[in-house]
This record gives C-alpha cells, sequence and structure tokens, in this order.
C-alpha cells in the first residue's frame, strides 16, 4: 500500500534522513522504533506532506505522493496524528472532531463515525463541550486519535501515542490500537516504547541517526539481541 | 450637563469609536492568529472602500446600493493582496513580512496619489448619517448609533460564521495550531484568503463609517486608524478575535477618557499616550487582556 | 572595507592592507571632490543628501545588522537631531523672532555647529536608553511595533510642542553649516564605528547567531545589555545625520520624520544586505540615483510621440515594488552579509579568497 523508496529528507542544511526505504501492506500494524532524533518524526513528516524529501519517492496505491501537500494526502486517506497531539486548544472537543471530517461530505457517515469513536473512548462524549486545551494529556491523546479516526483514514500514521502517558491511560490507547489493527485499518506506527510497539506490530524497522539499521517481523525484532540492549532494556 | 447625562454621553462616544476600532482590529487579528503576519496595508483597504464609495456615488448610485458592492470590492481587494503580495513570502521571518506589508501600503497610498491626487475630496454623506440628535444635553450623532449598531450586526454574523460554518472553524483552527489544521486537510489557501477578504470586508464597514464622520477622503485616511486598531488588537489579545473586539472597545474608552481627563493643552498628547500604553502592554503583558497562548520568541 | 579573506597564516604584506583599506576610502571621497570641483547645484544636492542617506543607512544597520532586529523608530532620533541641533544652534536673535515661546533657558542659548550637533546627539542617546530600557527587552517583530510607537509619539509630540518646533507648521531659520565635507567626514566616522563593531569578534559571532537567538541565549548572552550599546550609539549617528541634514535643508517639518522617510532607509538598508558595511553604501547608492531618475519621470517627459503625464507617487510605487522584490527573490539583499572584498584586487598570487565569511 506504502511504499517509500531511497528517502532524503533535509531540514534546512542537515540531512535528516537518508535513503530509507520501507513499506507498509494493507492491514498490517508496521512500526519504526528507534531512539530520540532517529528520525521517525520526520519520516511520517514526509508521508504526510508537511515535509518535501529532496530525493526518493513516496508511493501509495500506485501514485507517487511525495510531492502532494497536506491537503492532497488527506483526500487520499491517509491521517497523521502527530507527536505532542496537536489538539487545538481554543476548540471545543466537538469541534476538534468536525475538524477531523473537514474533508468529507458524507454526514450520515460521519454521525456514524463519530458514535463508533465515542464507544472506543466514551470519556470524550462527556468531554463534547470543552475546550481541548482544558482535557488532561491522556483525554488530549484520546481526542487526537479519535481526531485522526474521523477522517475515515485507510492508513494511519501514528507519532508517540504512548509519549508522557500514566501505564494505565497508555494500555487503554493500546487496546484501542489493537481494536484497529483488528478491524483491518493500517497503521503505521512510531514509538519510542519499543516493547509495546513490537508486542502489537506485525513488522518492525529500527531507525538510528536517520538510517535504517534493522528491519524484521516484530517477533524477530524482539528476540533480536542487538534491539533488546538498545530498545528494550532501558 | 447632569453627571448621568455626561456619563451616557460619554458612553455613546465611546461604545461608538470602540465599534470602529473593533471592526478595523478584528481584520488585523484574523490575518496575524494564522499568518503571524501584522498586515499594515489593512489601513489601507478603509481607504479603498471610501474611494470605490465616492466613485460610485459620483455616478448617481444610491447609498445602500453602493454599501454591499464596495464591501465586495474591498474583500476582493483584500484577495488580492494576499495572493500576490503575501503569498511569496509565506513563511519569510515575521519582520520581513511586516515591512512588506509597509511596501504594500505605499503602493496601494501612491497609486491613488498617482492616479486622483493627494488632496482630501470632500465626500457626500448621506442625509440619514449626518442627522444629530438632541435629548436634553445629550448629543447624539446618528452615524454614532449605525456604527453601534452595524457592528453589532456584524459581530453577530462573524460569531455565527466561525462557530457553524466549516471554512470558519478551519480559520480558527488554522489560527490555533496550524500544523494540525494542516494534517486535518484543510484548505489552507482557501482559509487565509477567507480570512484576508472578511477582514477587509470588515475593514470596508469601518471605512465608510468613519468616512461618514469625516466627510472627506484621502489617500492616506488609514494609515493612522490600522496603527490604532493595531494597538486595539493587541491590548484586547493579539491574534484572537474576541481579543480584537474586547481591545477595540477597550481602547475605545481609553481615548475618550483620556480626552476628558487631560487637561486642556495636553489634550493632543492623548495620542503619544495611547502609544506609550501599547508599549508597556508589549512589556507587561504583551498577549493582552484575554491572554492569547504564549509562544516563545526571543 | 578590508578583506575577509585575510588568515593570520596568511597575512598579507602591509602595503596591500593599506591599499585595500585606501581603496574604497578614496573611491568615497570621489563623491565631495566632486561636489566641490566641478558638480552643479543639482549634482551637489544630490551628493550631500547620498551621504547623509548612507549615514542614516549605516546608523540603522550597526544595531539591525548586530542584533538582527528591526527598529522602525530610528527617524525619530533624526528629528530630534534636526530639531535639537536648528534650536540650539539658532542665533538668539532670530530664535526670538522664530520660536517667541521658547522657554528662557533655551532661548538665550547659542552654540556653534559641532557644539549643536553633539549635543542633539547627546540628547537623542539618552532618549535611546530610556527608550530601550523597556523595548529591547521584547521579541522580535514586537521590537518593531514598538519602536513604530515611538516614532508616532516622537511626531505626535514635535505637532504638538509648539513653543519648542512650531508644530505642523514649517521650522525655518535654521543656521546653514552643513558643507559636503562635513557630512563625509561624518559618514567617514560612521563607517569606522560599524566596522568595529560589527566586525570585531563578538560582532562577528552575533552576526552569525542573527538567526539564532536560541542559540545565542543559550551561550548566556544577555539580550537587553548587548541591544543597548548598538541601539544608543547609532541612535546618536542618526541623530547627527539629522542635524547635518537640519542644517542643509534650513526649513523642514514634522513631515519629514514619518513613515516616507523610514521606509526609504528601510529600502536602501535591505536592497544592501543587512549586515553588511559596503552593502548599505551600494544599496543606498543604487536608491538614491533611483529615485533621482524616477523623480524626474515623474514630472512627466515626452516620448516623441506620446507626452506622459506627470505621475507624482510613482517613484515611490516603484522603490515599494523593488523592496517586495528583493525579499522575495533575494532576501539577504545585494551583499548579504559580506563585505566587497578589496584584498582581491591586490593579491594576485593568493588563491581567491571566500567573499563568504
Amino acid at each position: 500500500m506504502l511504499d517509500l523508496r531511497d528517502l532524503d529528507v533535509f531540514y534546512g542544511g542537515i540531512r535528516a534522513l537518508k535513503s530509507i526505504s520501507l513499506h507498509v501492506s494493507e492491514g498490517e500494524l508496521v512500526t519504526l522504533i528507534g531512539s530520540n532524533g532517529a528520525g521517525k518524526t520526520t519520516t511520517l513528516r514526509a508521508i504526510s506532506g508537511l515535509l518535501r524529501p529532496r530525493k526518493g519517492t513516496i508511493v501509495y496505491d500506485g501514485e507517487p505522493i511525495h510531492a502532494l501537500s497536506p491537503y492532497h494526502i488527506v483526500q487520499r486517506g491517509i491521517s497523521h496524528c502527530p507527536e505532542g497531539r496537536h489538539i487545538f486548544g481554543n476548540l471545543t472537543v466537538d469541534e476538534n472532531l468536525r475538524l477531523g471530517a473537514i474533508q468529507r461530505r458524507d454526514a450520515r457517515e460521519v454521525r456514524r463515525d463519530r458514535d463508533w469513536v465515542f464507544s472506543l473512548f466514551p470519556v470524550l462524549a462527556e468531554r463534547l463541550r470543552q475546550l481541548g486545551g482544558t482535557l488532561s494529556g491522556g483525554e488530549q491523546q484520546m481526542l487526537a486519535i479519535a481526531r485522526s479516526l474521523m477522517s475515515k483514514p485507510r492508513l494511519i500514521l501514528l507519532d508517540e501515542p504512548s509519549l508522557g502517558l500514566a501505564p494505565v491511560l497508555v494500555d487503554t490507547i493500546f487496546d484501542v490500537l489493537r481494536q484497529l489493527k483488528e478491524s483491518g485499518r493500517t497503521i503505521l506506527l512510531v514509538e519510542q516504547n519499543a516493547r509495546l510497539a513490537l508486542d502489537i506490530a506485525d513488522r518492525g524497522y529500527v531507525l538510528e541517526t536517520g538510517r535504517l539499521i534493522l528491519q524484521d517481523t516484530a517477533e524477530a525484532l524482539r528476540a533480536n539481541e542487538q534491539v533488546e540492549q538498545s530498545y528494550l532494556g532501558g | 450637563m447632569s453627571f448621568l447625562e455626561y456619563m451616557l454621553q460619554q458612553t455613546i462616544n465611546a461604545l461608538s469609536i470602540g465599534s470602529l476600532y473593533a471592526l478595523m482590529a478584528i481584520g488585523l487579528a484574523m490575518v496575524f492568529g494564522i499568518l503571524r503576519l501584522i498586515n499594515f496595508a489593512h489601513g489601507d483597504m478603509m481607504m479603498v472602500a471610501s474611494y470605490s464609495a465616492l466613485a460610485l456615488l459620483l455616478a448617481g448610485l444610491p447609498y445602500w446600493v453602493v454599501v454591499p458592492i464596495v464591501v465586495l470590492i474591498t474583500a476582493f481587494a483584500g484577495i488580492l493582496m494576499e495572493r500576490f503580495a503575501y503569498r511569496p513570502i509565506r513563511g519569510a521571518p515575521d519582520v520581513a513580512m511586516l515591512l512588506t506589508s509597509f511596501a504594500v501600503t505605499i503602493i496601494l497610498e501612491n497609486s491613488v496619489v498617482m492616479m486622483i491626487g493627494a488632496r482630501s475630496r470632500p465626500f457626500p454623506v448621506p442625509e440619514f448619517l449626518r442627522a444629530v440628535y438632541h435629548y436634553g444635553n445629550v448629543t447624539v450623532a446618528s452615524v454614532n448609533v449605525v456604527a453601534i449598531i452595524a457592528t453589532a450586526i456584524l459581530l453577530v454574523l462573524l460569531t455565527l460564521f466561525v462557530t457553524r460554518t466549516d471554512i470558519g472553524i478551519s480559520m480558527r483552527a488554522a489560527a490555533d495550531d496550524m500544523t494540525a489544521a494542516q494534517l486535518m486537510g484543510i484548505p489552507i489557501n482557501r482559509v487565509i484568503a477567507a480570512a484576508f477578504a472578511i477582514g477587509s470586508g470588515l475593514a470596508a464597514v469601518a471605512g465608510l463609517l468613519w468616512t461618514a464622520k469625516v466627510g472627506k477622503v484621502d489617500p492616506y485616511m488609514g494609515f493612522f486608524p490600522v496603527l490604532k486598531a493595531f494597538v486595539a488588537a493587541v491590548i484586547g489579545g493579539f491574534g484572537t478575535i474576541p481579543g480584537a473586539v474586547l481591545g477595540g472597545f477597550v481602547l475605545g474608552s481609553l481615548e475618550i477618557s483620556l480626552q476628558g481627563l487631560l487637561p486642556g493643552q495636553w489634550s493632543s498628547y492623548r495620542d503619544a499616550l495611547v502609544f506609550g500604553i501599547l508599549i508597556v502592554v508589549l512589556l507587561v503583558r504583551p498577549n493582552g487582556i484575554l491572554g492569547a497562548r504564549a509562544r516563545e520568541e526571543i | 572595507m578590508d578583506g575577509i579573506g585575510t588568515r593570520p597564516e596568511t597575512k598579507a604584506p602591509d602595503w596591500r592592507r593599506v591599499a585595500a583599506i585606501a581603496t574604497p576610502l578614496l573611491l568615497l571621497s570621489l563623491l565631495p571632490l566632486y561636489a566641490t570641483f566641478g558638480a552643479s547645484a543639482y549634482e551637489q544636492r544630490v551628493i550631500i543628501v547620498l551621504g547623509i542617506d548612507i549615514m542614516l543607512v549605516l546608523s540603522l544597520n550597526l544595531f539591525n545588522g548586530f542584533t538582527g532586529v528591526f527598529s522602525l523608530g530610528h527617524v525619530g532620533f533624526m528629528a530630534l537631531g534636526a530639531y535639537g541641533s536648528a534650536i540650539l544652534s539658532m542665533p538668539v536673535a532670530h530664535k526670538a523672532i522664530n520660536l517667541p515661546e521658547l522657554p528662557a533657558w533655551l532661548a538665550g542659548v547659542e552654540l556653534g555647529f559641532l557644539p549643536s550637533i553633539l549635543t542633539a546627539g547627546l540628547l537623542a542617546a539618552v532618549v535611546a536608553v530610556v527608550i530601550g530600557l523597556p523595548v529591547l527587552r521584547l521579541s522580535g517583530h514586537y521590537v518593531a511595533v514598538a519602536t513604530l510607537s515611538f516614532l508616532v509619539i516622537v511626531r505626535v509630540v514635535l505637532i504638538n510642542a509648539t513653543p519648542f518646533t512650531r508644530g505642523s507648521r514649517t521650522f525655518f531659520g535654521t543656521p546653514a553649516y552643513t558643507s559636503v565635507w562635513w557630512v563625509y567626514a561624518w559618514v567617514l566616522i560612521t563607517i569606522y564605528i560599524a566596522w568595529r563593531i560589527l566586525r570585531s569578534p563578538y560582532g562577528r559571532a552575533m552576526l552569525a547567531q542573527r538567526e539564532d537567538r536560541v542559540a545565542a541565549l543559550a551561550v548566556g548572552v544577555n539580550v537587553l545589555r548587548t541591544r543597548m550599546l548598538p541601539f544608543v550609539l547609532s541612535a546618536f549617528l542618526t541623530a547627527v545625520a539629522g542635524a547635518l541634514w537640519g542644517h542643509y535643508i534650513l526649513s523642514f517639518s514634522p513631515n519629514a520624520f514619518y513613515f516616507t522617510e523610514t521606509f526609504a532607509i528601510i529600502t536602501m538598508l535591505v536592497v544592501g544586505g543587512m549586515g553588511s558595511i559596503s552593502g548599505s553604501v551600494v544599496g543606498t547608492v543604487l536608491i538614491v540615483l533611483l529615485t533621482e531618475t524616477l523623480r524626474e519621470l515623474e514630472r512627466g517627459f515626452d516620448l516623441g510621440f506620446v507626452q506622459v503625464p506627470p505621475l507624482y507617487g510613482l517613484s515611490q510605487i516603484l522603490m515599494a515594488v523593488a523592496f517586495i522584490s528583493v525579499l522575495i527573490f533575494r532576501r539577504e539583499g545585494l551583499l548579504g552579509n559580506t563585505e566587497i572584498n578589496f584584498m582581491r584586487l591586490f593579491s594576485k598570487r593568493e588563491r581567491t579568497a571566500d567573499k563568504n565569511e
């Protein structure tokens, strides 16, 4: 479904990604792990159109998308839930969700999706009229994911959903991720918490300072000594 | 004049001038909220509106037809301005964009000077706006009443727009968090153009009201009002619409109070004081009364 | 304008350094020389105004190039210089007629040329300290806005302090002291001061960090203190330039010290390149020449087959368009923050030194 090939991405004069190649097949949950600054977020930003690669291609459903703006990327069914949540603090929960579906024209389907999202995260229904900025960290993360789901994406890019959250909340969120995976959605998950990520993923890639150093099935990575030491021990 | 009459008089004056500042400040705030651009050329939208109105009135069209046409013309001018002056430099450092807005001001003002002339011209103010009513010792100019009512109506419409329509909510989202807004797939160019259009349209109304009060137009008429509008927006909370509105009325009240309080020969220093207050506000509470989310800047 | 390519190990022989410094200075002195011997009255005027503009642009560059922060209020200091020096130097008898309401302590004062402009400059410096304390703490474009407020405040004061300034009416009676040599002597002084500050090691570090102020703070740079000295210095020099201008043009009004002048100076600065001394000179020369040419065209001209009518305001429009174009296509200006490398004229055997730092 998604195919990155030899991607080079620069931040100003600094090369953030070097020759990244990875792919995600439909229905898979693929995870991108690695230490801070490895380039995981950069990869997602390149896919969602916030960054333009200097070299290489990104192909989605057979169509090159690396030169498209975020507007067109969302149109094609890719949704990026960014690191740090980035919910609209001055807008209500309701408005946040509405924005998630801003491109959609099918009102009835949208309403059904809202109900579904509320079934995944019941607390959001309670806080519907509250401003996003008044929500707790965990609730904001739920809102961010819910908002991404409102665009009815076929491919979900998730960046660090567990960041800064208490373990209980993390479990809740990863339960939802599991549900999403079981319902057939394709997910590309970036995670600091490699253990959690590899528990849930089908396959994984390991990034280090902008390069891909390992790729394998999740099981194999879990058993891998190097991964064990660098990313799971900590 | 009794104290009550005095307060009533001053309140009406403050509300009416506050309305004008609020209308102008909203346009500045909307654009700044989304683009971080302080658009000083916004004042020239007042000027464009007034000159367009003058041309149409002299051509014989009745005032009530002229007003909506002028608002549309000015909104369109705002869209053009964004497209050709600001979109090419989007992403530039804030100061570069501010300076560009100065350049746009100069281009607009001097175009009028070049084509029409620098002298001020009388504006045929319609009868209903020239009327003045007396209630005891209180003098009420109808233009002031119209200003207050028009602003109230426009504010209601604007609020509906930014809370009920997709574009309106997208605008608020973009001002809140541009990155996230982009990730939602908001049509960013359309949203920005809409912000300019609405802001300019409101400036057109402010311009027509101003012209009705002053009775004449000149190419530089928008410069000082936009500076004042900027002060209003900063005081209220720069970057948000409620902040702009609040700031407009606060500034209006401030000006009227200063005018009353300052002893005779010092009253003309009122404007200097207003700008001094701006500096103080920037120092003490740069995010204004309503305190929009602080941004880290060095 | 010493070459930047000189590295300690390959220090050029003394005569080359002298030549590299002397060349631009000689080039510069061509202007006053021409003005004195052979130029028409019109050309003399242009050369004098050019010199004053160079001084204004360099003074602004001193602050902006050093701190990366924009002051939009510098023309306010120019006004202080012009009005201040004019009032101080005006003969007492004239003061009685032109400024009858002047307070007694001022009405009796009559200073010579140099003391007047220096006093006016000092006054501006003091005001700069007072303004700088609150304003220089602010960030990026808030400083620009706050200094713009200063400009407006100065204007309001000028218009209202009628005993001192004759309000919005024309101020006249300034003693005609300015000569082209005075102007260019001060230009030289300004260049020297700008050179010392911008090219000092500290200055160069600040220049490099101009875009990255987070790094500057991390290194422990006290923002207020580092900005204050260039601000005060540039205010002083701007005021002196204003005084020189006042003593040349002899009569002026508050309108000369407002938005139009501000934008003209900023255009010259941006076109030439912020942080570059030679850039400021080049930018100013270019814009002044452009303006003069355009101003001629503004009066209307005859193309032979068609009469183009007067188009007042056209020069301003074209300047603004030029300004926007620079911002779009070459934001760093003609010279960015590098200097014209005169060393290259004199070093043939050395490998070509970089133009960029």
